[in-house]
């Protein structure tokens, strides 16, 4: 490969933002016809390096060049020239419009705009490479994997040689992976450049060629995937010797009780669609219930119902204090439940956006579940500060200071502090939704640790995951939710990913009745 | 030429930037000067000096006008935290002031001094904070849009004040209500030390100091920063969000009343329906430039004060109006609320061809 000519060549790449340096001398080669992958832990600088090949930023220094040839990127438009293609994480589609209309807006073409021939392109494309889309479908009513797949067909629309991915099956199911990558190989033979940001290692071995580690900012070495480990790849971007066992420790028998019992629990959103349908089921001391569902089948909303967030429509949520000793909870708000003694902890799924605030540092979100203690109108910072410090220290929160907002901290970062929160509060059951949502290897076992010292403890912990590869390691019993119902509730120990995947959607998509 | 955010500024470089600001916004205000009206510059801004420190007199108007307008000022800052754009300062100051001028008119003979002043305080404070309660309650309530809510209720309060002005109107005819309990000073705010402002300044300094603690130190101030960083992460908390608006919006509103009563009650002696002045809006600006910070709001109130002094006395030396005076406020404000973004960001130029020749 050496002798061929990279489609992309940057050398010397330096970013920074204010005093954090994202980039530092970053080098990066990117081949036709193959698919590379990047790996790395959060703010390793990943994606900052790939916007700045989608002209979103642009280098403080260094050079790029695209087919050998000197460029200089300093717009999005820049970037379409030369024929670089990003699909985000975030996807940016308009919902009013069809999938045709997103993909051919903003593309400047000459003569009379003609949809029909646009259709066809678009038609002609999907048969080439083998996506499954419909041209006159609204956004709003598409699944947000078949988004995907609009954000992929409008780069390659616009005529995108080089295509970068950031971590794009994070949204999808197993199934959805598996369309996903065979896509991504079909371009990989048309002899396209395909570069894809991922935390999930198998995935990394099972669809790429060569691997790109970054760590802190910083090139640390290359592999070519078929002569590689997933333990290799592990220790090379965290830089030391890391397990990728997720441990289940037997749950202890002394603490086996309900803590939680939920029966016929219904809840309607605000515009009145049913989110969760007649659901039933304990949570037990000591042990991990895990949730699973394509996202949006109800989670959310069942975590908030317990945490006194989300308005209940009927049925009843149970704390039980003793074996026999329950407490309704529904009609309670957080406060509430927690002046009834029920110990209750909450790690939402949108971090920046409820469980913590942006604008402010690690002391003071430490302090915004607790900081009504004390009888004087004066808030107390000692404690927080303390408890920040602890935090900071014990979970290896990369930070400035504890006096930094932590919406400038990255997003394994961000978790650490609100996980670390909650767990400090020493909670009888402990929610968590999306616990390891974006973060990397490192971060995400150190969640898992942190989550089965929590089960050891004798606390009822409930996780919300996405990864079934997760979810069926780490759980002892999995509930899955399918369109608002219970599919099931099935052993961790005894199921596998492609049995919850199937429950998942058994009761056939997302509908709600 | 691209832009990107800088790194922690050395302070000592960073006021080196404002000032070249001030500097530079100097230079560009006397050209415009010389070129428009054929006045040197600098003896224009030597006039400005003088209306604003030229005399003790002047210097304690001036320092009187910053600390009505550091008051209001203040009082919007809670709700503004809170991300609730209070715009009815100007109405809530004026329903403080109408709420003392009907004490020190209605009560002036019946109550002795220092229960009249009691009384006047706390019904300024009580019209001040109704009259942003209304608002507060609706955005609580059905989420309406406080800004207009605000905005309309500053003209409601006008008409009110016109109204009472007419039915208290002394002598009659006059369209005015002239100074109040001229004879027995009944309602007055006693003077203390050489001049009658310096009552007002003091009582505004420790308000500085109040309204700091109040937002940096307690629970209250720090509930309502976190309603005003996110709705969602304050219910997350067990804030009652509705409770907050409400209370803050109870504070904003009574800060605004006592502004009103340090006007009537302590150097105007009257009410017109624009004693507030249009400080109402000055403040808003105040605020903003402060980034909510009340002790950095005393330098701000302090430039406004002043320019507003300065521009008043060249209207009148050089035979030039106030609007001349207000031109010159708004390049000079262009120029420090313009520089920040030299203080935040660096600039660099480069041109395509330098990239790709490898400079």
């Amino acid at each position: 490969m050496a002798q061929q000519q990279p489609a992309i060549r940057m050398r010397n790449i330096c970013k920074s933002f204010g005093s954090v340096q994202a980039n530092h001398n970053m080098n990066l080669d990117v081949y036709r016809g193959e698919i590379l992958a990047l790996l790395g832990e959060n703010g390793s600088g990943k994606t900052t390096l790939m916007n700045m090949l989608s002209g979103i930023y642009y280098p403080d220094s260094g050079t790029i060049e695209i087919d050998g040839k000197r460029v200089n990127i300093s717009s999005p438009k820049d970037s379409f020239d030369y024929g670089i293609g990003m699909i985000h994480q975030h996807f940016k589609l308009v919902n009013v419009f069809t999938a045709a209309e997103n993909i051919v807006l903003g593309v400047k073409e000459k003569g009379k705009f003609n949809i029909d021939a646009a259709v066809e392109r678009i038609k002609e494309i999907c048969d080439t490479y083998g996506f499954d889309v419909d041209p006159y479908q609204k956004i709003y009513d598409m699944s947000v994997s078949q988004k995907q797949t609009v954000e992929i067909v409008k780069q390659l629309y616009r005529g995108a040689e080089i295509l970068i991915l950031d971590e794009p099956t994070a949204v999808l199911t197993p199934q959805e992976t598996d369309k996903l990558f065979a896509v991504l190989r079909n371009m990989r033979a048309n002899n396209k450049a395909v570069v894809i940001i991922t935390h999930k290692l198998n995935e990394v071995e099972n669809i790429s060629d060569r691997v790109v580690v970054l760590r802190k900012g910083e090139y640390v070495g290359e592999m070519i995937t078929s002569e590689t480990t997933q333990q290799e790849m592990t220790n090379m971007m965290v830089g030391r010797q890391i397990s990728l066992n997720i441990e289940r420790p037997d749950p202890e028998m002394k603490y086996r009780m309900k803590r939680i019992v939920v029966k016929n629990l219904t809840v309607k959103n605000r515009e009145g669609v049913t989110k969760l349908d007649d659901v039933s089921f304990d949570a037990w001391t000591g042990e991990i219930l895990g949730i699973a569902g394509i996202s949006g089948s109800g989670q959310k909303e069942l975590l908030e119902a317990i945490a006194g967030l989300q308005p209940v429509e009927s049925g009843s949520i149970e704390y039980m204090v003793d074996v026999d000793e329950p407490v309704q909870l529904i009609g309670m708000d957080p406060v509430k439940i927690a002046d009834m003694g029920v110990a209750l902890s909450f790690v939402p799924e949108d971090r920046l956006g409820m469980g913590l605030v942006g604008s402010m540092g690690v002391t003071d979100n430490m302090m915004l579940r607790s900081f009504r203690n004390g009888p004087t109108p004066f808030t107390d910072r000692k404690d927080p500060k303390h408890l920040a410090e602890v935090v900071v220290d014990e979970l290896e929160v990369d930070t400035p200071g504890i006096a930094t907002p932590v919406r400038r901290l990255s997003g394994g970062n961000v978790q650490k502090v609100l996980v670390g929160r909650e767990i400090a509060s020493a909670p009888t059951v402990l929610l968590s939704a999306y616990a390891v949502r974006g973060l990397d290897v490192n971060s995400s076992y150190l969640i898992y640790d942190l989550l089965n010292m929590q089960k050891g403890n004798g606390v009822a912990v409930v996780y919300v995951g996405e990864d079934l590869d997760v979810l069926v390691e780490l759980c002892d019993r999995i509930l899955v939710l399918c369109g608002g119902k219970v599919s099931g509730i099935v052993d961790g120990r005894k199921t596998d990913k492609n049995e919850v995947g199937l429950m998942m959607t058994k009761l056939g998509g997302g509908e709600a009745q | 030429m691209h832009i990107t955010k800088r790194k922690e500024m050395p302070i000592g470089q960073a006021i080196a930037i404002r000032l070249g600001a001030i500097v530079v916004a100097l230079v560009v205000c006397g050209v415009l000067t010389a070129c428009l009206t054929g006045l040197n510059p600098v003896d224009v801004y030597a006039a400005m000096l003088k209306g604003a420190f030229g005399s003790p007199r002047k210097i304690w108007v001036l320092l009187q006008e910053i600390a009505i307008l550091l008051c209001v000022s203040l009082a919007l800052t809670p709700a503004f935290r809170m991300k609730f754009w209070n715009l009815g300062g100007e109405g809530q100051v004026l329903m403080g002031g109408l709420a003392s001028a009907a004490c020190m008119l209605l009560l002036g003979d019946k109550l002795p001094g220092p229960a009249l002043i009691a009384v006047m305080f706390v019904t300024s404070l009580a019209a001040g904070a109704v009259w942003a309660f209304i608002p507060a309650m609706f955005k609580a309530r059905w989420n309406t849009n406080e800004t207009l809510f605000t905005l309309m209720m500053n003209y409601v309060a006008t008409q009110i004040v016109a109204f009472y002005t007419i039915r208290w109107e002394s002598p009659k005819g006059s369209g005015k209500i002239g100074v109040i309990n001229q004879a027995s000073h009944a309602g007055w705010l006693p003077q203390v030390g050489p001049s009658k402002y310096l009552l007002n300044i003091l009582l505004v300094a420790i308000l500085t100091v109040l309204v700091y603690v109040y937002l940096k130190y307690t629970k209250q101030g720090y509930e309502i920063s976190v309603v005003g960083e996110s709705v969602n992460t304050a219910r997350y908390a067990g804030i009652k969000v509705e409770r907050v608006i409400l209370r803050t919006l109870l504070v904003s509103g009574a800060i605004c009343g006592f502004a009103g009563f340090l006007l009537v009650g302590g150097t105007d002696h009257t009410i017109t329906t624009t004693i507030a002045g249009g400080r109402g809006f000055t403040a808003v600006m105040v605020s903003w430039l402060a980034g909510f910070n009340p002790a950095v709001m005393v330098f701000g109130s302090f430039l406004l004060a002043f320019m507003d002094a300065g521009a008043g006395e060249i209207s009148t030396a050089f035979m030039l109006n106030h609007s001349f005076g207000d031109i010159l406020t708004g390049i000079i404000l262009f120029f420090i609320i313009g520089c920040e973004f030299f203080v935040n960001y660096k600039v660099r130029f480069e041109s395509k061809r330098e990239v790709a020749e490898g400079v």
